[in-house]
């Protein structure tokens, strides 16, 4: 098994005029919390994209599994998985019908005993027969994730995972995700916002500013570099510090 | 061996998803029949009027039901390709779907093989409907109907992945290529006239087309009852270029969008 879960080799994403992400490089290791930080249009989205493989890099390299994702991306893409509050499952399937067809897109074998442990671990037996345009903000997030584990993944990335979430569910899923963590020695690379959901859930903060990596440390680790209190406050600090490298894009 | 296996059972999972969408939606079962059947009655008592009245018109027995009933395979096929990739854009559902094991092929192969069932199913009630209403059965073309249904069908592969192409490209505001482009050649194809009545230059454009061949092949068969087998030969090699030069163009478009970091952007 390889080291590195996910490896950043000095990675450019240009489009036209705008250069997204400016030259990236980091790593995070196997079973590990990443969180990946950064203001609105700091390069967040197109780094995940090209992660998932939905955006081509413009040069540099992306090791994910020990793969590489622009060359073998067919073959990584069944060990991943992906999970956000602002890409949605068909509205007029059920929940169960939803699960149930992206278990076959996924090859699940015993498809039906998976659906049906992941709506219990979920609490989403009980609309399991209704429409996902019918759910809560809250149950749709429970479906994506219900989704999203469906291939039980080696790594699972997340894009605002409790954005939407009242925060009794909040708590409830990011326990939820690190148990699947702990569980499964899987990798979970997570945007957010939520700099307490950050703290409790990483081992590894990822800061990124104008398409650069500003900073890369453990929680801890940071909050003692920049003798604050919170990652709150160090995000500030980082994303106050200076004006935009390059105009960045997401 | 496997790797065909898994291929397979994605395609089956987007009809599954496909299937169940229809299950839930009357709307949307009551459209695939809908247009066929209605177009099908006004074709059926155009065709019986000129019969009777139209004198010194030569229209074949159900001539202009069967050309309609064809033609709107053609449109069938395009726009069966075209809603099925819109419908994962309207549920905003395809950044999960790039990001899981389904290959773009398997996503083309998916489209066309729904397209065809939404076909066959549409034009095949409003086919059946036209025997006890007006007394023709298109079935009784034999197999040279199926022949001039799979070319019909390929052509409508090729205008519908194009117009997909289109979307992943230009983003929605294409959509409205998938109601209209193929009405381009309607004109051009000879679907309800001769195509020797078009100007010369608009001709060597029709030959171009497969649909043409089929055309003039069914008013062949339904004049002198011979099947002109030259014609579904031709039909059939350009279907082949067309629906190849489509899937490569679908490719293209899906490549791009990657590059441009357009596959979550489509549906705006």
């Amino acid at each position: 098994m390889c080291a590195k879960a996910i490896e950043f080799q000095d990675v450019v994403k240009r489009y036209e005029h705008v250069t997204a992400v400016a030259g990236v490089s980091f790593s995070i290791e196997y079973g590990a919390v990443a969180a990946l930080l950064g203001g609105n249009g700091a390069g967040k989205t197109t780094l995940l994209s090209m992660l998932l493989g939905l955006v081509t890099p413009t040069q540099g390299k992306i090791n994910v599994l020990g793969s590489d994702m622009l060359r073998q991306r067919y073959q990584v893409l069944p060990k991943i998985s992906f999970m956000s509050p602002y890409v949605e499952l068909p509205f007029r399937l059920t929940v169960e019908q939803n699960l149930t067809f992206y278990a076959q897109l996924y090859g699940v074998s015993r498809a039906r005993k998976m659906v049906d442990r992941l709506l219990a671990e979920l609490d989403l037996l009980h609309v399991k027969k209704r429409t996902y345009g019918s759910l809560s903000a809250g149950q749709r997030t429970r479906v994506a994730l219900a989704k999203s584990l469906l291939n039980s993944p080696e790594l699972l990335v997340l894009d605002e995972p409790t954005a939407s979430l009242d925060p009794d569910t909040a708590d409830y899923m990011r326990g939820y995700l690190l148990n699947y963590r702990n569980e499964n020695n899987a990798t979970l690379f997570m945007a957010s916002h939520n700099m307490v959901e950050v703290e409790r859930m990483c081992d590894q903060v990822v800061i990124l500013k104008a398409g650069r990596v500003a900073d890369i440390a453990a929680p801890a680790a940071l909050l003692g570099k920049y003798g604050r209190g919170t990652l709150e406050q160090v995000f500030l600090d980082v994303a106050r510090h200076d004006q935009p490298l390059v105009k960045a894009h997401e | 061996m496997d790797q065909v296996k898994q291929s397979l059972l994605r395609i089956f999972a987007i009809h599954r998803r496909h299937y169940y969408l229809m299950r839930g939606s009357w709307p949307r079962i009551a459209e695939m029949f809908y247009w066929p059947t209605v177009q099908m009655v006004m074709w059926g008592f155009m065709n019986q009027y000129l019969t009777q009245r139209a004198e010194g018109v030569y229209i074949g027995a159900g001539m202009l039901i069967a050309a309609f009933l064809l033609w709107d395979v053609l449109f069938r096929s395009q726009l069966g390709v075209s809603l099925a990739f819109f419908e994962e854009i309207y549920s905003r559902n395809l950044g999960y779907l790039f990001v899981s094991p389904l290959r773009p092929q398997e996503l083309v192969l998916s489209l066309l093989s729904i397209a065809v069932l939404r076909t066959g199913l549409g034009v095949g009630v409003a086919a059946w409907l036209a025997i006890p209403f007006y007394g023709f059965s298109i079935f009784d073309l034999g197999w040279a109907l199926v022949a001039f249904f799979c070319n019909l069908i390929f052509f409508g592969w090729a205008i519908g992945l194009a117009v997909v192409s289109m979307v992943m490209r230009y983003g929605m505001g294409a959509e409205s290529l998938a109601w209209a482009l193929v009405f381009v050649f309607a004109p051009i194809t000879g679907v309800y006239y001769p195509i020797s009545v078009l100007p010369q230059w608009l001709q060597y454009i029709s030959w171009c087309l497969p649909p043409t061949y089929v055309f003039e092949g069914l008013r062949e068969l339904i004049g002198m009852h011979t099947v002109n087998m030259m014609f579904l030969s031709y039909a059939l090699v350009l279907n082949l270029v067309y629906v190849a030069i489509a899937a490569a163009l679908f490719l293209v478009a899906f490549r791009a969008a990657r590059q441009r970091g357009l596959l979550l952007q489509i549906g705006e």
